[in-house]
């Protein structure tokens, strides 16, 4: 695809989400779908971070511990301060970003399995710190939380106090819309600036980019801050529209579905997370109507699905270009990163 | 403090064997078992169903728990794990398949057994009582075949022909195959006995603790604390690791009782600071 029919193509989805969907739903009266898409979104957005850090070569399931510390920033200073929703949110992103430096600059040294791991418990202790900690409230959590307030500026009313409207739920999901585009905008182009190649080279051989001069602590610490932001700002808005939040809002299970909807998606593509946290969503939904059966019918698609598409979902799109190009392309991308890197290293020196 | 002592050393011992299971499946397949605590919820209720309902003696409540897992580990490994290692780009793609399983243990051991904490009947009883030391029968046998299956496990890894070739590929898979070592068979059985490992350690617990069918997750990640404190893929590590955290964690519940349910979080403190001086574990390989 070029480059303009890439930006139609999105413009085209953004449309889609913004104007179709709700009146599809207006047609069928299925209001509950707005609830559903807003998760989703939301979702897609907290996994948009792990993708990041799976961009850089490191497993993060620890995306729920920022989720949960997103959340709680936000509804402490909505509920305790009285600080506008709109203004938690950023801030909840940037505390998130500053405790993920603090955390990341010791355990980004790890590697493989053991960033792995240590994040996965990273989330545990999110819920325990929760559950300790005074300001939280403990196992009773945050609750009642007020709705967004308007945004004016010079009288003029941006966004209206959300208690008043008479479909709240409509005014989350168009918020939700569009943090998703902001969200997956920046991150492709991320993906695609130099900073962004540099991260590829992370991705591949930590010891040669930091050899060619790459500055790969600077580096690493920077992509997992963003994934963090990403995270906090995910869970500040679930708070909001859940209104309330609790040590067991996100749990290991919630980091690991985030890590399952990159996978899903594949990691080599930008927009992996959204599709994949799409699918499994809706999925999961879908099977709501079998019961008890739901987590073994789920599971065993995810087994399939992994053992006919080991490589994610988008995998399949571009499964006829991959092939014709398959024998040629690792060695040649390695070239390719190296090459940029050894420039890059150049221009830094 | 003897007190706090004794119960370190038990829970060391089964802490121990679960992650010498952990880490003898990613040191053989690079693989994290994302379904151990699952598999030691299943050993579990084997237990529970053989010991508890139908009445049979416990050895044999154990025996079944071992060939049940044993069996389920070395199916899982040569129906999922050995195809998509083999055909996946990147080999973070067998972590989907392990928590996919995860999941799938989850929903099984769901249906079949329902979701109600089971407990069985002691299999000693009485108490140990001494002037520093108040500890019951049971936990003491628990903890000595623990011990002993520990040191049955390092035995056969040193002195058998399998041992020997699994530790071979564990050190370089290349290099084993090279020397004639058939690394499928011995992936599947280092597998199967990761996962037999992890169901006698349910097994033996579900006496003390009992067993249901939700603390499989939380399982895991004590697993995963210990595998990180040992440093992953070495078998020295997984029994120190164990044995530490179990130290840990009966000290810590003494020690930090009157300031809340923080022990957790001092251990991974601690763990923080460990990992930032030592990334690698007490023994493990560097970037395992």
């Amino acid at each position: 695809m070029t480059a303009t029919a890439k930006l139609f193509a999105s413009a085209a989805l953004l449309l889609l989400l913004l104007v179709g969907v709700p009146l599809f739903i207006n047609a069928t009266g299925r209001s509950d779908l707005y609830y559903t898409l807003t998760s989703v979104a939301l979702l897609s957005i907290i996994s948009a971070g792990v993708w990041i850090t799976f961009y850089i070569g490191r497993i993060n399931i620890g995306q729920g511990a920022y989720a949960l510390m997103g959340g709680y920033v936000s509804a402490i200073l909505v509920m305790e301060y009285g600080v506008s929703f709109w203004v938690t949110l950023p801030l909840a992103g940037l505390f998130c970003m500053a405790a993920s430096v603090l955390i990341g600059l010791p355990i980004l040294r790890l590697r493989g399995v053991y960033f792995a791991m240590v994040t996965l418990v990273l989330t545990e202790v999110a819920r325990l710190l929760a559950l300790a900690l005074p300001i939280t409230n403990g196992a009773k959590g945050i609750v009642s939380i007020p709705q967004p307030g308007r945004i004016g500026l010079f009288g003029l009313t941006i966004v209206p106090d959300f208690a008043t409207l008479a479909n709240p739920r409509f005014a989350f999901y168009i918020v939700s819309v569009l943090l998703m585009a902001l969200c997956f905008a920046a991150l492709y182009r991320l993906k695609n600036s130099r900073i962004g190649q540099l991260c590829q080279s992370l991705q591949q051989n930590e010891e040669l980019a930091s050899s060619i001069g790459v500055n790969i602590t600077y580096l690493r610490v920077l992509a997992y801050a963003i994934s963090s932001f990403l995270g906090g700002v995910g869970g500040a808005m679930f708070a909001a529209i859940s209104q309330s939040i609790y040590p067991s809002s996100f749990t290991v299970a919630d980091s690991i579905n985030f890590m399952l909807n990159c996978f899903l998606g594949g990691l080599g593509y930008v927009f992996g997370p959204m599709l994949g946290t799409f699918v499994l969503y809706f999925g999961w939904d879908l099977l709501f109507q079998t019961g008890e059966f739901q987590l073994l019918i789920f599971s065993t698609i995810l087994i399939a699905l992994m053992l006919l598409l080991p490589n994610g979902l988008l995998s399949l799109r571009l499964s006829g270009r991959a092939k014709a190009t398959a024998a040629a392309p690792p060695a040649h991308r390695q070239e390719e990163t190296q090459a940029r890197s050894t420039a890059a290293g150049r221009a830094s020196s | 403090m003897e007190q706090v002592i004794a119960n370190g050393l038990y829970l060391g011992a089964q802490y121990a064997l679960i992650a010498l299971g952990l880490t003898l499946i990613f040191a053989l397949m690079n693989v994290l078992n994302f379904a151990h605590g699952q598999m030691y919820v299943l050993g579990g209720f084997v237990t529970y169903t053989i010991y508890g309902r139908l009445g049979l003696p416990f050895p044999v409540a154990l025996a079944a728990s071992c060939v049940t897992l044993g069996v389920v580990g070395a199916l899982i490994e040569k129906f999922l794990f050995r195809p998509v290692v083999r055909r996946s780009e990147r080999e973070e793609s067998t972590m989907l398949l392990a928590a996919a399983v995860a999941f799938f243990l989850d929903a099984v051991i769901l249906l079949l057994f329902g979701e109600k904490q089971r407990g069985v009947p002691k299999i000693v009883n009485g108490v140990f009582v001494s002037d520093q030391l108040i500890m019951p029968y049971d936990r003491i046998v628990v903890g000595v075949v623990a011990i002993a299956m520990i040191a049955a496990f390092v035995l056969y890894m040193q002195y058998s022909r399998p041992g020997r070739a699994m530790r071979a590929l564990a050190q370089d898979r290349t290099a084993a195959q090279l020397m004639g070592v058939n690394v499928d068979r011995y992936s599947m059985i280092g597998f199967a006995l990761g996962a037999l490992l992890a169901g006698a350690v349910g097994s033996l617990l579900v006496t003390i603790t009992g067993v249901n069918s939700g603390i499989g997750g939380p399982i895991s990640i004590k697993a995963f604390l210990m595998v990180m404190i040992g440093g992953a893929g070495v078998v020295g590590g997984a029994i120190a690791g164990g044995f530490i955290l179990g130290m840990m964690e009966s000290v810590g519940l003494t020690v930090l009782r009157e300031y809340g349910d923080i022990t957790y979080l001092v251990i991974f403190a601690l763990l923080m600071i460990f990992l930032s001086i030592r990334p690698n574990g007490l023994m493990g390989k560097p970037w395992g």
